[in-house]
């Protein structure tokens, strides 16, 4: 009996240290925590920064590497857009935004069907399929271009919008179709059925139950398609002109007054002016945008 | 009784041919997964068609051109030569480095052709992909699990590693060259005097941590996703259980996340086997940081038919890549469950 309790003390006592050491140790990985924290926050942003600091920075002092903003001027973005050089940065981004926009909605129009029944319906050949688009999406841009270089010289669409939208829908595509069909897996679809029972035509049923449900998804995947192809460079820096380039090919090939010197600051404010409304519209729908990025991926 | 089961179609009474009998069970359903089939067909038909056109014809096509020879001057000879079949004269060209010699027949690459560059662009391709690939994992593993804690702050860390992957690659690689200059923050933070696109091992760490910084919070959010799909009681009851913080990690974290942490090794796989972007724009290629997309794309100007064998070559090393990678994902799922029978004992 007393080895019994003098046991039950020792385990007490024992209990008693463990959760103080832990308390300690609790403490200690927190601070931990913050100093990775903070190390994360640096790595990430420090660059970005630097694009930001050197694009408000005076042409004359490119290579200045004070790191707070000095010799602020908004030079570099008028340089940015100026055509005298041969850069066409303000064209190339209409460019971009009509070969995004046009990509996206086509994706979206015919994507949204396909997660649609990959998501709902069962059928054979449904993971047949379903690896198929997967496939797609890893598929890589050089196999695509060489056929495609010499049908668009053969059929003079070299340089044309087509040439850029057609090949970059493969891309985006496949992952729309993806993104939307985890998002779509994931919704409450007995809703459709009790609206059919309380009388809702499957008309109805879709409009006022499924789409407004659907919504944040397909804006998601929006954009996410959007993002994938404004950051298209392979076959745009291939099959563009001068006339039709979109931003990313623009920036490459950047010119500056003289041909072997670079005009970094002007090439960090168009980088700027690429990425601050890409980076606004990831913040503010990030918690959307990181489920669609992670979609399909932990189920 | 037929009609109640499933979500039949309202045109199905009107195209019967078929006597509604009362159908056993079996029948319905399978005339219910028959109708949802011929309904998915429909609706991925509009998809498969878009996909046939842009990937499928041009693989198809490429396939054809790689089998035939580039019309036009001959770099070796400076003969004009003529289109045709070309048996497998554009893989040779490649694979052994054979180019055409000057009296018919080949003779091996001279150096600087681009025939002479295939095994080592292969090199520097994988070279780039398990450096990358395995720097990506590690940091992008620790990122999640800071990110899977409960901190002040913790939305902001989540939100700020969006930033790397929100910018575009042209720009990173303007940006990772402009820190990369000879008098750029980059050799001055580290007191460094390096020409970081002058040699070959800069040029390829330079093209490294460019693409670490941009796709590591692609990586660090696959798995973060994963970590919040293991429960937090799994942990409280290893705690009781006496189990340190390695052995949870090792016993707990590890194996949980592994189904997630493939599937996103996978996809940064591929993907880097096909970089272009980065040190096209970063070194140009020069400096044995020509990967195998850049090759093709050089190839392209040069003659569409050695430039069709190429990206087959290509399209052939990734397509094996991930299927060695499935395979070994199946056969890891055999070992996990093997796994945790012998840990019952």
């Amino acid at each position: 009996m007393t080895a019994a309790t003098t046991a039950a003390t020792e385990l007490r006592a024992e209990q008693d240290r463990g959760r103080k050491t832990a308390q300690n140790r609790e403490k200690l990985a927190s601070g931990r925590t913050y100093i990775s924290a903070a190390v994360i926050l640096i790595w990430c942003l420090a660059p970005a920064y630097w694009m930001v600091v050197t694009a408000f920075r005076d042409v004359g002092f490119t290579y200045d590497t004070s790191v707070f903003p000095t010799h602020i001027t908004l030079d570099n973005f008028k340089t940015a857009f100026d055509t005298s050089f041969g850069n066409h940065f303000g064209q190339a981004l209409i460019n971009s935004l009509f070969i995004g926009s046009v990509v996206t909605i086509v994706s979206l129009l015919i994507g949204v069907f396909a997660a649609y029944a990959l998501a709902r319906l069962n059928f054979r050949f449904k993971y047949l399929v379903l690896g198929f688009i997967l496939g797609a999406s890893m598929f890589p841009g050089v196999a695509l271009i060489t056929p495609l270089f010499q049908l668009f010289t053969n059929i003079g669409w070299i340089g044309t919008y087509q040439a850029l939208i057609i090949p970059n829908i493969s891309f985006v595509l496949p992952l729309t179709v993806y993104t939307m069909t985890s998002f779509f897996r994931e919704m409450p679809w007995e809703l459709e059925e009790s609206a059919r029972v309380d009388g809702c035509t499957q008309g109805q049923a879709f409009r006022k139950v499924i789409m407004p449900l659907a919504a944040p998804a397909i804006f998601t995947t929006a954009i996410l398609a959007f993002i994938s192809s404004w950051n298209e460079f392979l076959i745009a820096s291939q099959l563009s002109s001068d006339a039709t380039q979109p931003v990313t090919v623009a920036i490459a090939s950047f010119a500056g007054a003289q041909p072997n010197q670079v005009p970094y600051t002007a090439i960090m404010a168009a980088g700027t002016i690429v990425t601050i409304p890409l980076v606004i519209l990831v913040l503010v729908f990030q918690r959307k945008i990181v489920a669609g990025l992670t979609a399909g991926a932990v189920k | 009784m037929a009609t109640e089961l499933g979500p039949t179609p309202v045109k199905e009474p009107v195209s019967g041919g078929t006597p509604i009998h009362h159908a056993p069970k079996g029948v319905g359903e399978d005339n219910a997964i028959a109708s949802q089939g011929r309904w998915a067909a429909w609706l991925l038909a509009p998809t498969i068609l878009a996909l046939a056109i842009v990937i499928v014809y041009p693989i198809i096509s490429a396939v054809i051109m790689s089998f035939q020879q580039d019309a036009g001057l001959d770099p070796a000879t400076g003969l004009f030569t003529e289109g045709g079949p070309a048996g497998f004269s554009n893989y040779t060209n490649w694979i052994f480095q054979q180019c055409a010699a000057p009296g018919g027949g080949t003779v091996a690459c001279p150096p600087g052709t681009l025939g002479a560059q295939f095994w080592s662009a292969t090199g520097t391709t994988f070279f780039f992909t398990i450096v990358t690939v395995t720097l990506e994992t590690v940091l992008g593993f620790w990122m999640a699990v800071i990110m899977a804690r409960t901190f002040k702050g913790r939305s902001l860390v989540r939100a700020a590693v969006l930033v790397p992957w929100a910018i575009p690659t042209a720009v990173t690689a303007k940006l990772w060259l402009f820190i990369f200059a000879f008098e750029g923050i980059g050799n001055k933070l580290f007191s460094t005097t390096i020409l970081w696109t002058g040699s070959e091992w800069p040029a390829r760490w330079a093209v490294i941590i460019a693409d670490v910084w941009k796709t590591t919070p692609f990586m660090a959010l696959l798995i973060l996703a994963g970590l919040q799909m293991i429960p937090a009681e799994v942990y409280e009851a290893a705690k009781v259980d006496g189990a340190s913080a390695w052995q949870r990690f090792r016993m707990i974290t590890l194996p949980l996340v592994k189904p997630a942490l493939m599937v996103a090794i996978l996809f940064r796989t591929l993907d880097a086997l096909r970089m272009f972007d980065l040190p096209y724009i970063l070194t140009g290629g020069a400096n044995n940081t020509t990967t195998l997309s850049i090759l093709v794309i050089n190839q392209i100007r040069q003659g569409f038919n050695a430039a069709a064998a190429l990206s087959t070559i290509t399209f052939i090393i990734i397509f094996l890549v991930a299927f060695i990678f499935v395979r070994f994902l199946g056969a890891n799922v055999v070992e996990q469950s093997g796994a945790t029978g012998r840990g019952k004992k």
